[in-house]
């Protein structure tokens, strides 16, 4: 095991999420910036899920699986409305005709609570525009980005007129939130065993992981939002060449590296 | 993958459906791109082999159904809410799901509110058995070293993992020291890392 020896006992703990106080916030900061603990972290989680594997117990109701789905389908984006045809010959305009008496009698029965009830739709027309126009301003962003990645879209690089497409690699990263959007051109194809990893290299310490790739067939890659802590001050981001399955802490020298500034 | 990968692979009442975990994994892979593109039946299937694992573990830790359904719930909306979460290259899809179930029901347990995103539990999972028959053999593994442990020791490891208890609390309630405990809770992961690697 690779993992600072002072804090082997306390990395269990923390994974367990077991420690607290000045002992929790030590693991904290020291594995922000240590790759071989974050490493037996993770070992220690997997280790975890073998302590649940002894948990044994009936299978869960069907209640529950319809209850997601139904959860599931609630979240589906809104749909066109469909427009109702009116015309419908006399049975159509007589059931049109109960339905509006019914409405009616309804109206006059809900008077009082149509009153009081005034301004709370007033409030929920409001919010329904507000989230329609919301809806539609997503809309226009999915599009857009669809098109631009769809089968039809032509990525160009452009590069000196007497040169060749040289690899590149853009890092765009939120320290506060420890967001990361990674993406690459013209990187060199890889045997199947390898992959690109790219690191964040901390102002302070040892490389972190920031991500694994295998490019595709055009040398492109993209790493997005990989498992950062947020709060991670970055001096620069790095590539390097390694086994299929990522490494803690780079075997090979870097291929690629950009500073921050 | 392994032994935890291959034990985790379908579920935790040890259901095989002829399928081995080289499979479970490709298939898992498969559903979770299918996930990504907003296909409603990959949920379902995905749910189909891991809610018992999922439900096993909430219900043991909250000891009510109702509670229990919650957190299964939850755990699955969030996956479907966010399935870029789950990182393939590091474990098992079961693995992670099992972790962040207890995760999840501990916050419930003590009626808090969730400490950890689900993007936030990244977990490695090593060892090297890969069919139903080390799956099999797995399950039953585990169990006999837990069975095995020393009484403190695994009255240690359960009382952090399914009660959630820090190890001061623990400490305070055996009437043993700090340090001790901690030993014991990490001792005992690693009993159970060894006897599955290999």
């Amino acid at each position: 095991m690779a993992a600072h020896e002072q804090f082997a006992d306390d990395l269990a703990l923390y994974a367990l999420e077991a420690l607290d106080g000045p002992e929790k916030a030590a693991v904290e900061q020291h594995v922000a910036t240590c790759a071989a603990c974050r490493r037996e972290l993770e070992n220690l989680r997997g280790d975890m899920a073998l302590v649940a594997l002894s948990a044994s117990g009936p299978h869960p109701p069907q209640r529950s699986r319809d209850r997601l789905m139904s959860a599931i389908a609630a979240e589906r984006p809104p749909v066109a409305p469909v427009r109702v045809a009116t015309s419908g010959g006399w049975f159509g305009r007589l059931g049109w005709m109960a339905a509006a008496a019914v409405l009616i009698a309804g109206a006059l029965l809900m008077n009082d609570a149509k009153e009081k009830n005034a301004s709370l739709q007033r409030e929920i027309a409001g919010l329904q525009t507000k989230t329609a126009a919301q809806d539609a301003q997503l809309e226009r962003v999915r599009s857009e980005f669809a098109a631009f990645s769809g089968p039809g879209a032509q990525p160009v690089t452009l590069t000196l007129t007497n040169g060749h497409a040289q690899p590149q690699g853009k890092a765009i990263y939120l320290q506060s939130s420890g967001k990361l959007l990674f993406v690459a051109s013209n990187l060199p194809a890889l045997p199947d065993d390898k992959a690109y990893e790219l690191w964040l290299l901390p102002s302070t310490g040892d490389p972190v992981p920031a991500g694994v790739f295998h490019p595709d067939n055009k040398g492109g890659g993209v790493v997005l939002n990989p498992p950062l802590n947020a709060g991670v001050s970055a001096k620069g981001f790095a590539i390097t060449v390694e086994p299929k399955e990522g490494s803690a802490a780079p075997t090979t020298k870097p291929m690629m590296v950009g500073l921050v500034g | 993958m392994g032994l935890v990968t291959s034990a985790l692979g379908q579920n935790a009442q040890g259901d095989s459906r002829g399928m081995s975990a080289r499979g479970n994994e490709a298939g898992d892979l498969s559903l979770v791109a299918r996930v990504r593109a907003r296909d409603e039946s990959a949920m379902a299937a995905l749910y189909d082999r891991y809610s018992s694992l999922v439900y096993a573990v909430a219900l043991r830790v909250l000891g009510d159904t109702g509670a229990a359904e919650d957190v299964l719930q939850e755990i699955f909306l969030q996956l479907w809410r966010k399935p870029a979460a789950f990182d393939s290259a590091r474990g098992s899809m079961g693995a992670w799901l099992s972790v962040i179930a207890r995760n999840r029901s501990i916050d419930a347990l003590r009626k808090r509110k969730p400490e950890t995103d689900i993007e936030d539990v990244v977990l490695s999972v090593e060892t090297n058995f890969a069919d139903n028959a080390d799956r099999g053999r797995a399950l039953v593994r585990i169990r006999e070293v837990m069975s095995s442990m020393a009484g403190p020791q695994r009255s240690a490891l359960e009382m952090a993992f399914f009660e959630g208890m820090t190890h001061t609390e623990i400490a305070e309630k055996t009437g043993e020291p700090l340090g001790t405990i901690k030993t014991r809770i990490r001792a005992g992961l690693l009993s159970l890392r060894a006897a599955v690697s290999g």
